[in-house]
């Protein structure tokens, strides 16, 4: 069972900005016409984007809310050594968003005088973390990562952020994005505005260019930024940020990350 | 017969728009390329906010045998985004299938809503095209409404558009 959930749970201790590897979901399209439609999805962890050369990200915790906000099942699931992949049936007009996102602990302890770690979910804290471990330290990880798609014309419900976790509320619509224009979104934590946070987006295609490219930012008292798209592209868009305000009770720390993908359209 | 000419000039004068006449024309290129589709094109006119005014043309391959035409509306990427994502199709008198390469005449009615009584202000008429496998253009031409004499506005396109002659007149 953990080696099967080892994708999510590498994404779910992804620290942060400064780590290389990136979990990403990667839509064939974001702007659809039509009455129907189909998207497939890659779902992976990389070093560079967005290619799939490190790990598949497991489709466990994998959300797919409808226009209507109902909940679709993906189509066609699969996982291989890179990737994994998905289709979604698009029978409805509108935004539809997708999202991975879980929650897991790790946990540093002394046994015998000997340093161990564990990781897993937290119904399984009490019975294998063992009875003689000395000076345990749990840390909550809540992770997040979302792509949208929209089929006609953009709409807003789906939108609507969990108030769990680190989160963005688009303020521009996420599948309205052109090249040389401003997008403004709000981070939110708990559905708190986040403010301070600092705000990483690199665009894809890192292979083919020298320069990273990174556009830095930091959210507002507000929580807010905004962008100006330097060029049209698929960028990853990545947040991260440290509380106590742990949701299990043996967490001390909790390390909570954000992850989309947007899609620029050129002009 | 006296009479008349002040009461043709009251009426010129309440709704000038009525009496002017608009002429577009659209050349879509000759190319030489292994896999030749006709392309998608859109035309419209939009105001210096950019709002559409009204789409003047819209060809695409509205007879698909699987419906599927409209899959590759997006394509036409400004138009899809200005009108095309909250709109129906097909729309009648506009969208029509696609044309073949050479110089087509675009019907636009200025007898019809908005056309027939377009504010005064800064306009300007966009032809976009889409081509499958192949590429995108865009061009446009501003001019200023209300126009006093004739006018025959051109512009060249370099890829996917040839010649775009709008004329009009008062």
């Amino acid at each position: 069972m953990k080696v099967f959930r080892l994708g999510l749970i590498l994404f779910l201790l992804l620290p942060g900005a400064a780590h290389a590897h990136r979990a990403w979901l990667l839509p064939s399209a974001t702007v659809l016409s039509g009455t129907e439609s189909w998207i497939t999805v890659d779902a992976a962890i990389s070093n560079e984007l967005f290619y799939f050369e490190h790990h598949p990200l497991q489709l466990e915790d994998l959300t797919i809310t409808g226009p209507d906000g109902e909940k679709i099942t993906p189509q066609n699931p699969a996982t291989g050594k890179y990737r994994s992949t998905f289709d979604i049936e698009m029978k409805q007009p509108g935004t539809y968003k997708l999202a991975v996102a879980g929650s897991s602990l790790f946990a540093s302890y002394e046994q015998g005088g000997e340093r161990k770690r564990w990781r897993g979910k937290s119904e399984d804290l009490d019975s294998e973390i063992p009875a003689d471990a000395q000076n345990l330290k749990v840390t909550q990880s809540q992770r997040r990562l979302e792509t949208y798609a929209t089929l006609g014309a953009p709409s807003e419900a789906t939108l609507k952020t969990a108030g769990e976790g680190l989160e963005l509320a688009p303020v521009t619509h996420p599948n309205d994005l052109f090249e040389g224009e401003e997008a403004r979104f709000k981070l939110l934590l708990d559905g708190e505005p986040a403010s301070n946070v600092e705000v990483s987006i690199v665009r894809g295609g890192n292979r083919y260019r020298d320069s990273l490219d990174e556009i830095k930012l930091t959210t507002e008292d507000d929580g807010s930024f905004a962008v100006t798209w330097p060029e049209p592209g698929m960028y990853w868009l990545q947040a991260s940020a440290t509380d106590d305000k742990t949701t299990i009770d043996k967490a001390s720390e909790r390390r909570l990350g954000y992850v989309a993908t947007l899609e620029v359209l050129p002009e | 017969m006296r009479l008349a000419v002040p009461l043709g000039l009251s009426i010129v004068l309440a709704s000038p728009a009525v009496a002017f006449e608009a002429k577009l024309q659209v050349e879509i290129p000759q190319l030489n390329v292994a896999e030749y589709h006709r392309p998608y094109l859109a035309a419209w006119i939009e105001g210096a906010d950019r709002s559409v005014v009204t789409t003047l043309a819209l060809w695409y391959d509205l007879n698909n045998p699987k419906n599927e035409g409209d899959k590759w509306l997006k394509d036409l990427r400004q138009w899809w985004r200005r009108v095309g994502r909250e709109i129906t199709v097909p729309i009648d008198g506009v969208t029509g299938a696609t044309r073949p390469p050479g110089t087509h005449a675009v019907g636009i009615d200025v007898t019809q809503l908005p056309l027939a009584e377009l504010p005064e202000g800064e306009y300007q008429l966009v032809v976009e095209a889409a081509r499958e496998v192949g590429g995108r253009e865009l061009l446009k031409i501003p001019f200023a409404w209300p126009i006093a004499s004739p006018l025959s506005l051109k512009t060249q396109g370099e890829s996917e558009l040839g010649n775009v002659v709008l004329e009009l007149k008062p």
